[in-house]
Protein backbone atom coordinates (compact mmCIF):
# COMPACT_ATOMS: atom_id res chain seq x y z
CA UNK A 1 0.00 0.00 0.00
CA UNK A 2 1.03 3.18 -0.67
CA UNK A 3 2.35 4.48 2.63
CA UNK A 4 3.31 8.56 3.35
CA UNK A 5 3.65 10.22 6.27
CA UNK A 6 0.63 12.13 7.00
CA UNK A 7 0.55 14.94 10.08
CA UNK A 8 -1.74 14.49 13.21
CA UNK A 9 -4.05 17.53 11.85
CA UNK A 10 -4.34 15.96 8.52
CA UNK A 11 -5.02 12.48 10.00
CA UNK A 12 -7.89 13.99 12.22
CA UNK A 13 -9.59 15.50 9.25
CA UNK A 14 -9.03 12.67 6.70
CA UNK A 15 -10.93 10.53 9.88
CA UNK A 16 -13.52 12.90 10.18
CA UNK A 17 -14.16 13.17 6.14
CA UNK A 18 -13.94 9.47 5.90
CA UNK A 19 -17.04 9.37 8.49
CA UNK A 20 -18.79 12.07 6.25
CA UNK A 21 -18.68 9.22 3.24
CA UNK A 22 -21.21 6.89 4.68
CA UNK A 23 -24.04 9.56 3.29
CA UNK A 24 -22.50 8.83 -0.16
CA UNK A 25 -23.94 5.30 0.34
CA UNK A 26 -27.28 6.24 1.67
CA UNK A 27 -27.56 8.63 -0.36
CA UNK A 28 -27.33 6.13 -3.33
CA UNK A 29 -29.57 3.60 -1.38
CA UNK A 30 -31.55 6.55 -1.28
CA UNK A 31 -32.04 6.78 -5.21
CA UNK A 32 -31.89 3.31 -6.16
CA UNK A 33 -35.18 2.73 -3.71
CA UNK A 34 -36.72 6.09 -5.11
CA UNK A 35 -36.06 4.93 -8.27
CA UNK A 36 -37.29 1.74 -8.71
CA UNK A 37 -41.41 0.63 -8.45
CA UNK A 38 -43.52 0.46 -4.54
CA UNK A 39 -44.11 -3.00 -5.17
CA UNK A 40 -40.25 -3.15 -4.77
CA UNK A 41 -38.83 -1.07 -2.42
CA UNK A 42 -38.70 -2.70 0.65
CA UNK A 43 -36.37 -5.45 -1.10
CA UNK A 44 -34.46 -2.62 -2.38
CA UNK A 45 -33.86 -0.79 0.01
CA UNK A 46 -32.56 -3.88 2.18
CA UNK A 47 -30.35 -4.85 -0.44
CA UNK A 48 -28.48 -2.32 -0.09
CA UNK A 49 -27.92 -2.92 3.37
CA UNK A 50 -26.98 -6.24 2.73
CA UNK A 51 -24.75 -5.49 0.19
CA UNK A 52 -22.93 -3.00 2.35
CA UNK A 53 -22.38 -5.43 5.06
CA UNK A 54 -21.86 -8.42 2.13
CA UNK A 55 -18.77 -5.96 1.05
CA UNK A 56 -17.36 -5.27 4.02
CA UNK A 57 -17.29 -8.88 5.23
CA UNK A 58 -16.10 -10.21 1.99
CA UNK A 59 -13.41 -7.23 1.82
CA UNK A 60 -11.92 -7.86 5.20
CA UNK A 61 -11.84 -11.61 4.43
CA UNK A 62 -10.72 -11.41 1.01
CA UNK A 63 -10.10 -8.63 -0.95
CA UNK A 64 -7.99 -6.80 1.53
CA UNK A 65 -5.16 -9.15 0.87
CA UNK A 66 -4.65 -8.24 -2.61
CA UNK A 67 -4.55 -4.50 -2.20
CA UNK A 68 -1.37 -3.73 -0.47
CA UNK A 69 1.83 -4.81 -0.21
CA UNK A 70 5.00 -4.98 -2.56
CA UNK A 71 2.89 -7.00 -5.16
CA UNK A 72 3.17 -9.26 -7.95
CA UNK A 73 5.49 -7.80 -10.61
CA UNK A 74 5.73 -9.01 -14.19
CA UNK A 75 8.66 -7.85 -16.11
CA UNK A 76 7.64 -7.35 -19.59
CA UNK A 77 9.65 -5.41 -22.01
CA UNK A 78 12.34 -4.26 -19.64
CA UNK A 79 9.66 -2.49 -17.85
CA UNK A 80 8.03 -3.73 -14.37
CA UNK A 81 4.38 -4.44 -14.17
CA UNK A 82 2.74 -4.98 -10.81
CA UNK A 83 -0.20 -6.44 -11.27
CA UNK A 84 -1.54 -7.45 -7.68
CA UNK A 85 -0.93 -6.69 -4.09
CA UNK A 86 0.22 -9.35 -1.72
CA UNK A 87 -0.80 -7.88 1.60
CA UNK A 88 -1.94 -9.55 4.90
CA UNK A 89 -4.47 -11.74 5.59
CA UNK A 90 -7.53 -11.12 7.35
CA UNK A 91 -6.52 -7.82 7.98
CA UNK A 92 -4.05 -8.79 10.48
CA UNK A 93 -1.30 -6.28 11.91
CA UNK A 94 -3.63 -3.42 10.97
CA UNK A 95 -3.19 -1.71 14.63
CA UNK A 96 0.60 -1.53 13.50
CA UNK A 97 0.00 -0.01 10.05
CA UNK A 98 0.64 3.37 9.57
CA UNK A 99 -1.71 6.02 9.70
CA UNK A 100 -1.79 6.66 5.96
CA UNK A 101 -2.48 3.04 5.70
CA UNK A 102 -5.11 2.70 8.12
CA UNK A 103 -6.78 5.73 6.36
CA UNK A 104 -7.06 4.51 3.25
CA UNK A 105 -8.15 1.03 4.19
CA UNK A 106 -10.94 2.60 5.77
CA UNK A 107 -11.43 4.12 2.22
CA UNK A 108 -11.41 1.33 0.59
CA UNK A 109 -13.60 -0.17 2.76
CA UNK A 110 -15.95 2.63 2.22
CA UNK A 111 -15.22 2.49 -1.55
CA UNK A 112 -16.08 -0.85 -1.99
CA UNK A 113 -19.64 -0.62 -0.58
CA UNK A 114 -20.80 2.18 -2.70
CA UNK A 115 -19.23 0.61 -6.01
CA UNK A 116 -21.29 -2.69 -5.37
CA UNK A 117 -24.20 -0.51 -5.12
CA UNK A 118 -24.53 0.87 -8.51
CA UNK A 119 -25.19 -2.46 -10.03
CA UNK A 120 -28.19 -3.13 -7.62
CA UNK A 121 -29.54 -0.21 -8.41
CA UNK A 122 -29.93 -1.16 -12.43
CA UNK A 123 -30.94 -4.39 -11.49
CA UNK A 124 -34.17 -3.40 -9.35
CA UNK A 125 -37.67 -4.98 -9.56
CA UNK A 126 -36.21 -8.00 -11.04
CA UNK A 127 -32.59 -8.72 -9.00
CA UNK A 128 -33.04 -11.16 -6.24
CA UNK A 129 -31.63 -10.45 -3.06
CA UNK A 130 -29.08 -13.41 -2.92
CA UNK A 131 -27.83 -12.53 -6.34
CA UNK A 132 -27.20 -8.86 -5.53
CA UNK A 133 -25.45 -10.12 -2.33
CA UNK A 134 -23.38 -13.03 -4.81
CA UNK A 135 -22.03 -10.33 -7.42
CA UNK A 136 -21.22 -8.05 -4.38
CA UNK A 137 -19.09 -10.19 -2.49
CA UNK A 138 -17.59 -11.21 -5.92
CA UNK A 139 -16.82 -7.56 -6.59
CA UNK A 140 -15.59 -6.98 -3.47
CA UNK A 141 -13.19 -10.19 -3.57
CA UNK A 142 -11.82 -9.72 -7.07
CA UNK A 143 -12.11 -7.06 -8.92
CA UNK A 144 -12.17 -4.34 -6.76
CA UNK A 145 -9.02 -4.97 -4.82
CA UNK A 146 -7.08 -5.87 -8.27
CA UNK A 147 -8.43 -2.31 -9.71
CA UNK A 148 -7.75 -0.71 -6.50
CA UNK A 149 -4.27 -1.90 -6.02
CA UNK A 150 -3.50 -0.82 -9.70
CA UNK A 151 -4.71 2.74 -9.23
CA UNK A 152 -4.19 3.29 -5.62
CA UNK A 153 -2.00 0.53 -4.02
CA UNK A 154 1.31 1.29 -6.74
CA UNK A 155 0.19 -0.87 -9.42
CA UNK A 156 1.03 -0.77 -12.87
CA UNK A 157 -1.59 2.24 -13.24
CA UNK A 158 -0.50 4.42 -10.87
CA UNK A 159 3.49 3.90 -11.83
CA UNK A 160 3.21 5.07 -15.69
CA UNK A 161 4.80 8.13 -14.64
CA UNK A 162 7.88 6.17 -13.46
CA UNK A 163 7.92 3.08 -16.26
CA UNK A 164 6.48 5.36 -19.35
CA UNK A 165 7.11 9.00 -18.22
CA UNK A 166 3.11 9.68 -18.58
CA UNK A 167 2.46 12.44 -16.37
CA UNK A 168 1.57 11.33 -12.58
CA UNK A 169 0.43 7.74 -13.56
CA UNK A 170 -3.50 7.73 -13.47
CA UNK A 171 -4.87 10.11 -11.72
CA UNK A 172 -8.30 9.12 -9.56
CA UNK A 173 -8.22 11.06 -6.18
CA UNK A 174 -11.94 10.60 -5.37
CA UNK A 175 -12.50 6.73 -6.91
CA UNK A 176 -13.87 7.88 -10.57
CA UNK A 177 -12.37 4.62 -11.84
CA UNK A 178 -12.28 1.95 -8.68
CA UNK A 179 -15.94 2.84 -7.85
CA UNK A 180 -17.77 5.03 -10.31
CA UNK A 181 -16.89 3.47 -13.72
CA UNK A 182 -16.54 -0.18 -11.90
CA UNK A 183 -19.56 0.51 -10.30
CA UNK A 184 -21.46 1.69 -13.93
CA UNK A 185 -19.60 -1.15 -15.66
CA UNK A 186 -21.24 -4.21 -13.39
CA UNK A 187 -24.24 -2.71 -13.78
CA UNK A 188 -23.59 -2.69 -17.61
CA UNK A 189 -23.15 -6.62 -17.18
CA UNK A 190 -26.00 -7.02 -14.78
CA UNK A 191 -28.87 -5.27 -17.06
CA UNK A 192 -27.41 -7.47 -19.90
CA UNK A 193 -27.24 -10.94 -17.88
CA UNK A 194 -30.79 -10.18 -16.38
CA UNK A 195 -32.74 -8.64 -19.25
CA UNK A 196 -35.20 -5.97 -19.19
CA UNK A 197 -37.97 -5.77 -17.05
CA UNK A 198 -41.26 -7.40 -18.15
CA UNK A 199 -43.35 -5.54 -20.45
CA UNK A 200 -40.52 -2.97 -20.40
CA UNK A 201 -39.50 -3.47 -24.31
CA UNK A 202 -42.70 -4.65 -26.60
CA UNK A 203 -42.16 -6.62 -29.77
CA UNK A 204 -44.01 -3.65 -31.92
CA UNK A 205 -43.68 -0.01 -30.64
CA UNK A 206 -41.72 2.19 -28.21
CA UNK A 207 -40.46 0.84 -24.72
CA UNK A 208 -42.92 0.94 -21.98
CA UNK A 209 -42.10 3.76 -19.33
CA UNK A 210 -41.91 2.62 -15.68
CA UNK A 211 -41.68 5.59 -13.76
CA UNK A 212 -39.60 5.90 -10.22
CA UNK A 213 -42.28 5.17 -7.76
CA UNK A 214 -40.54 8.20 -4.80
CA UNK A 215 -38.84 11.29 -6.52
CA UNK A 216 -38.89 12.79 -2.60
CA UNK A 217 -36.31 9.63 -1.70
CA UNK A 218 -34.34 10.41 -5.00
CA UNK A 219 -34.26 14.01 -4.50
CA UNK A 220 -33.06 13.80 -1.13
CA UNK A 221 -30.90 10.81 -1.76
CA UNK A 222 -28.73 13.61 -4.16
CA UNK A 223 -28.42 16.21 -1.14
CA UNK A 224 -27.47 13.27 1.16
CA UNK A 225 -24.99 12.02 -1.77
CA UNK A 226 -23.17 15.62 -2.16
CA UNK A 227 -22.16 16.00 2.09
CA UNK A 228 -20.71 12.27 1.20
CA UNK A 229 -18.91 13.48 -1.63
CA UNK A 230 -17.40 15.98 -0.50
CA UNK A 231 -15.74 14.64 2.54
CA UNK A 232 -14.87 11.51 -0.50
CA UNK A 233 -13.47 13.96 -2.89
CA UNK A 234 -11.43 15.66 -0.10
CA UNK A 235 -10.17 12.61 1.77
CA UNK A 236 -9.53 11.34 -1.53
CA UNK A 237 -7.42 14.49 -2.35
CA UNK A 238 -5.58 13.87 0.95
CA UNK A 239 -5.03 10.22 0.87
CA UNK A 240 -4.28 9.60 -3.15
CA UNK A 241 -3.06 13.00 -4.48
CA UNK A 242 -1.22 14.59 -1.59
CA UNK A 243 -2.79 17.31 -1.35
CA UNK A 244 -1.59 20.14 0.97
CA UNK A 245 -4.45 21.07 3.73
CA UNK A 246 -4.19 24.01 1.77
CA UNK A 247 -5.74 22.96 -1.37
CA UNK A 248 -8.51 21.20 0.45
CA UNK A 249 -11.12 24.24 0.62
CA UNK A 250 -10.81 24.24 -3.51
CA UNK A 251 -11.31 20.90 -3.75
CA UNK A 252 -14.58 21.37 -1.94
CA UNK A 253 -15.67 23.55 -4.13
CA UNK A 254 -15.10 21.94 -7.22
CA UNK A 255 -16.99 19.19 -6.20
CA UNK A 256 -20.28 21.54 -5.40
CA UNK A 257 -19.66 23.43 -8.60
CA UNK A 258 -19.50 20.20 -10.38
CA UNK A 259 -23.08 19.07 -9.25
CA UNK A 260 -24.40 22.70 -9.63
CA UNK A 261 -23.22 22.79 -13.53
CA UNK A 262 -24.71 19.38 -14.01
CA UNK A 263 -27.82 20.04 -12.28
CA UNK A 264 -28.17 23.49 -14.68
CA UNK A 265 -27.59 21.74 -17.67
CA UNK A 266 -29.60 18.88 -17.17
CA UNK A 267 -32.36 21.16 -16.01
CA UNK A 268 -32.29 23.16 -18.82
CA UNK A 269 -31.85 20.10 -21.46
CA UNK A 270 -34.80 18.35 -19.82
CA UNK A 271 -36.79 21.70 -19.70
CA UNK A 272 -35.86 22.49 -23.83
CA UNK A 273 -36.77 18.85 -24.69
CA UNK A 274 -39.92 18.34 -22.77
CA UNK A 275 -41.26 21.77 -21.61
CA UNK A 276 -40.94 21.39 -17.84
CA UNK A 277 -38.18 20.26 -16.21
CA UNK A 278 -37.33 15.97 -15.30
CA UNK A 279 -37.17 15.38 -11.29
CA UNK A 280 -35.50 12.12 -11.91
CA UNK A 281 -33.40 13.27 -14.55
CA UNK A 282 -32.34 15.99 -12.77
CA UNK A 283 -31.35 14.04 -9.90
CA UNK A 284 -28.99 12.03 -12.38
CA UNK A 285 -27.60 14.72 -13.51
CA UNK A 286 -26.92 16.27 -10.09
CA UNK A 287 -25.30 12.54 -9.44
CA UNK A 288 -23.09 12.55 -12.77
CA UNK A 289 -21.68 15.74 -11.91
CA UNK A 290 -20.82 14.27 -8.56
CA UNK A 291 -19.33 11.42 -9.99
CA UNK A 292 -17.51 13.56 -12.95
CA UNK A 293 -15.77 15.63 -10.18
CA UNK A 294 -14.74 12.31 -8.45
CA UNK A 295 -11.54 12.14 -10.80
CA UNK A 296 -10.64 15.60 -11.44
CA UNK A 297 -12.46 17.64 -7.65
CA UNK A 298 -8.83 17.74 -6.45
CA UNK A 299 -6.65 18.85 -10.07
CA UNK A 300 -8.82 21.24 -11.70
CA UNK A 301 -9.92 25.03 -11.12
CA UNK A 302 -13.21 26.05 -9.52
CA UNK A 303 -14.54 26.92 -14.08
CA UNK A 304 -12.88 23.90 -15.38
CA UNK A 305 -15.03 22.08 -12.32
CA UNK A 306 -17.97 24.13 -13.32
CA UNK A 307 -17.50 22.81 -17.03
CA UNK A 308 -16.72 19.51 -16.84
CA UNK A 309 -20.40 18.97 -14.49
CA UNK A 310 -22.31 20.70 -17.65
CA UNK A 311 -20.87 18.53 -20.01
CA UNK A 312 -22.13 15.64 -17.69
CA UNK A 313 -25.07 17.50 -16.52
CA UNK A 314 -26.08 17.56 -21.09
CA UNK A 315 -24.88 13.80 -21.45
CA UNK A 316 -26.91 12.50 -18.69
CA UNK A 317 -30.08 13.17 -19.99
CA UNK A 318 -29.22 12.30 -23.71
CA UNK A 319 -27.77 9.21 -23.30
CA UNK A 320 -30.32 7.65 -20.51
CA UNK A 321 -32.65 8.30 -23.34
CA UNK A 322 -30.66 6.73 -25.79
CA UNK A 323 -30.01 3.59 -24.05
CA UNK A 324 -33.54 3.18 -23.30
CA UNK A 325 -35.43 4.27 -26.53
CA UNK A 326 -32.86 2.93 -28.80
CA UNK A 327 -30.49 0.82 -27.45
CA UNK A 328 -33.19 -0.99 -25.32
CA UNK A 329 -31.05 -1.39 -21.92
CA UNK A 330 -33.43 -1.05 -19.30
CA UNK A 331 -31.57 0.53 -16.63
CA UNK A 332 -34.05 1.82 -13.71
CA UNK A 333 -31.32 3.77 -11.76
CA UNK A 334 -29.63 5.20 -14.65
CA UNK A 335 -26.64 3.89 -13.60
CA UNK A 336 -24.67 3.21 -16.68
CA UNK A 337 -25.12 6.83 -17.88
CA UNK A 338 -24.17 8.37 -14.35
CA UNK A 339 -21.87 6.20 -13.03
CA UNK A 340 -20.22 4.61 -16.00
CA UNK A 341 -19.98 8.00 -18.61
CA UNK A 342 -19.90 10.29 -15.91
CA UNK A 343 -16.78 8.77 -14.10
CA UNK A 344 -14.75 8.24 -17.73
CA UNK A 345 -15.45 11.52 -18.46
CA UNK A 346 -14.19 12.87 -15.27
CA UNK A 347 -11.04 10.58 -15.80
CA UNK A 348 -10.72 12.22 -19.66
CA UNK A 349 -11.45 15.58 -17.83
CA UNK A 350 -8.64 15.05 -15.54
CA UNK A 351 -6.25 14.15 -18.13
CA UNK A 352 -7.18 17.23 -20.30
CA UNK A 353 -7.21 19.87 -17.45
CA UNK A 354 -3.98 18.38 -15.76
CA UNK A 355 -0.84 20.29 -15.96
CA UNK A 356 1.90 17.53 -16.22
CA UNK A 357 2.69 16.29 -19.33
CA UNK A 358 1.55 13.20 -20.62
CA UNK A 359 -1.29 12.91 -17.88
CA UNK A 360 -3.84 12.81 -20.94
CA UNK A 361 -2.26 9.29 -22.47
CA UNK A 362 -2.09 8.02 -18.69
CA UNK A 363 -5.55 8.65 -18.29
CA UNK A 364 -6.45 6.86 -21.68
CA UNK A 365 -4.44 4.03 -21.10
CA UNK A 366 -6.93 3.78 -17.27
CA UNK A 367 -9.98 4.33 -19.78
CA UNK A 368 -8.84 1.42 -22.20
CA UNK A 369 -8.39 -0.77 -19.31
CA UNK A 370 -11.80 -0.13 -17.86
CA UNK A 371 -13.42 -1.01 -21.18
CA UNK A 372 -11.23 -3.20 -22.62
CA UNK A 373 -10.43 -5.38 -19.52
CA UNK A 374 -12.63 -4.59 -16.19
CA UNK A 375 -15.73 -4.57 -18.37
CA UNK A 376 -15.12 -8.24 -20.04
CA UNK A 377 -14.00 -9.58 -16.54
CA UNK A 378 -16.58 -8.39 -14.47
CA UNK A 379 -19.28 -9.73 -17.47
CA UNK A 380 -17.85 -13.57 -17.36
CA UNK A 381 -17.40 -13.43 -13.89
CA UNK A 382 -21.29 -12.65 -13.49
CA UNK A 383 -22.48 -14.60 -16.73
CA UNK A 384 -20.29 -18.03 -14.56
CA UNK A 385 -22.40 -16.34 -11.11
CA UNK A 386 -26.04 -16.35 -13.01
CA UNK A 387 -24.96 -20.43 -13.68
CA UNK A 388 -24.66 -20.89 -10.10
CA UNK A 389 -27.34 -18.00 -8.49
CA UNK A 390 -29.72 -16.69 -11.16
CA UNK A 391 -29.92 -13.41 -11.19
CA UNK A 392 -33.38 -12.44 -12.24
CA UNK A 393 -36.82 -13.30 -10.41
CA UNK A 394 -38.99 -16.27 -11.68
CA UNK A 395 -42.12 -14.44 -13.91
CA UNK A 396 -44.56 -14.21 -10.89
CA UNK A 397 -41.94 -12.90 -8.34
CA UNK A 398 -41.57 -10.17 -10.82
CA UNK A 399 -45.58 -9.48 -11.44
CA UNK A 400 -46.77 -9.60 -7.61
CA UNK A 401 -43.57 -7.68 -6.84
CA UNK A 402 -40.07 -8.44 -4.98
CA UNK A 403 -41.43 -7.06 -1.56
CA UNK A 404 -44.10 -9.50 -1.78
CA UNK A 405 -41.98 -12.52 -3.46
CA UNK A 406 -38.49 -12.03 -1.62
CA UNK A 407 -39.49 -10.73 1.58
CA UNK A 408 -43.57 -11.79 2.14
CA UNK A 409 -44.26 -8.38 2.81
CA UNK A 410 -44.44 -4.68 1.40
CA UNK A 411 -43.39 -1.45 1.77
CA UNK A 412 -46.49 0.67 1.92
CA UNK A 413 -48.86 -1.81 3.07
CA UNK A 414 -51.90 -0.05 3.30
CA UNK A 415 -51.00 1.57 -0.12
CA UNK A 416 -53.29 0.02 -3.16
CA UNK A 417 -51.07 -1.18 -5.99
CA UNK A 418 -53.09 -1.13 -8.90
CA UNK A 419 -53.00 -3.70 -11.62
CA UNK A 420 -50.06 -3.72 -14.19
CA UNK A 421 -51.41 -3.78 -17.60
CA UNK A 422 -48.27 -5.02 -19.20
CA UNK A 423 -48.92 -8.42 -18.01
CA UNK A 424 -52.21 -8.99 -19.71
CA UNK B 1 -22.71 -11.84 -30.59
CA UNK B 2 -21.76 -10.18 -26.94
CA UNK B 3 -19.18 -12.22 -26.18
CA UNK B 4 -17.46 -11.56 -29.55
CA UNK B 5 -18.11 -8.08 -28.76
CA UNK B 6 -16.37 -8.60 -25.68
CA UNK B 7 -13.21 -10.35 -26.87
CA UNK B 8 -12.99 -7.26 -29.38
CA UNK B 9 -12.67 -4.83 -26.51
CA UNK B 10 -9.99 -7.06 -24.79
CA UNK B 11 -8.29 -6.89 -28.05
CA UNK B 12 -7.94 -2.85 -27.62
CA UNK B 13 -7.03 -3.12 -24.32
CA UNK B 14 -3.83 -5.12 -25.38
CA UNK B 15 -3.39 -2.95 -28.28
CA UNK B 16 -3.01 -0.28 -25.96
CA UNK B 17 -0.47 -1.97 -23.65
CA UNK B 18 1.38 -3.09 -27.25
CA UNK B 19 1.48 0.56 -28.05
CA UNK B 20 3.23 1.67 -24.40
CA UNK B 21 5.74 -1.55 -24.71
CA UNK B 22 6.25 -1.06 -28.75
CA UNK B 23 6.48 2.45 -29.32
CA UNK B 24 8.33 5.13 -26.74
CA UNK B 25 8.32 8.12 -28.84
CA UNK B 26 5.03 9.61 -28.07
CA UNK B 27 3.12 10.70 -31.79
CA UNK B 28 2.40 7.08 -32.62
CA UNK B 29 2.69 6.00 -28.72
CA UNK B 30 -0.79 8.01 -29.21
CA UNK B 31 -2.38 7.15 -32.21
CA UNK B 32 -2.19 3.37 -31.26
CA UNK B 33 -3.36 4.12 -27.81
CA UNK B 34 -6.65 5.62 -29.64
CA UNK B 35 -6.51 2.81 -32.23
CA UNK B 36 -6.95 0.35 -29.14
CA UNK B 37 -9.90 2.61 -27.53
CA UNK B 38 -11.20 2.73 -31.55
CA UNK B 39 -11.11 -0.70 -31.16
CA UNK B 40 -12.70 -1.10 -27.53
CA UNK B 41 -15.56 0.86 -29.16
CA UNK B 42 -16.22 -1.20 -32.02
CA UNK B 43 -16.33 -3.97 -29.45
CA UNK B 44 -18.78 -2.32 -27.74
CA UNK B 45 -21.05 -1.58 -30.15
CA UNK B 46 -20.88 -5.03 -30.89
CA UNK B 47 -21.76 -6.42 -27.59
CA UNK B 48 -24.38 -3.57 -27.02
CA UNK B 49 -26.24 -5.00 -30.90
CA UNK B 50 -26.55 -8.58 -29.58
CA UNK B 51 -28.33 -7.40 -26.31
CA UNK B 52 -30.58 -5.10 -28.34
CA UNK B 53 -31.80 -8.28 -30.45
CA UNK B 54 -32.00 -10.45 -27.48
CA UNK B 55 -33.87 -7.76 -25.30
CA UNK B 56 -36.72 -7.45 -28.20
CA UNK B 57 -36.40 -10.78 -29.46
CA UNK B 58 -37.97 -12.49 -26.12
CA UNK B 59 -40.65 -9.46 -25.95
CA UNK B 60 -40.48 -8.75 -22.85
Amino acid sequence: MNSMPITDAAFALCLALLLLAPLAIAGVALINTGLGRCRSAAQALLGNLAIVAVTSIAFALVGATWIGGAGHVVQLAGKPWNWLGTGPYLLSGLSAASPHAQLALLFEFLAVALAALIPWGSGADRLRLTAGCALAAVLAATVFPMLVHWVWGGGWLSQLGVTFSLGAGILDGGGAATVQVLGGVSALAVVWIAGPRKGKFPKEGLSTALPGHNAVYVLFGCLLALVGWLGWNVAGALLWLHAPLSALPVTAINTLLSASGALAATFSVTRFRFGKPDASLCANGWLAGLVASSACAGIVTPGESLFVGAVAGIATPLLVELLELALSIDDPSGAISVHAVGGLWGLLAAGIFAAQPGQLLAQLVGIATLLGLVLPLVYLLFWLLNRVVPFRVDTDGERIGMDLHELGGGAYPEFVIHRDESYR
Amino acid sequence: MKFAGLLVMSAGFFLTIAALVLFPDAPPRVAFVLCGLAVECLGLAVAVRGHMDAARGEGR
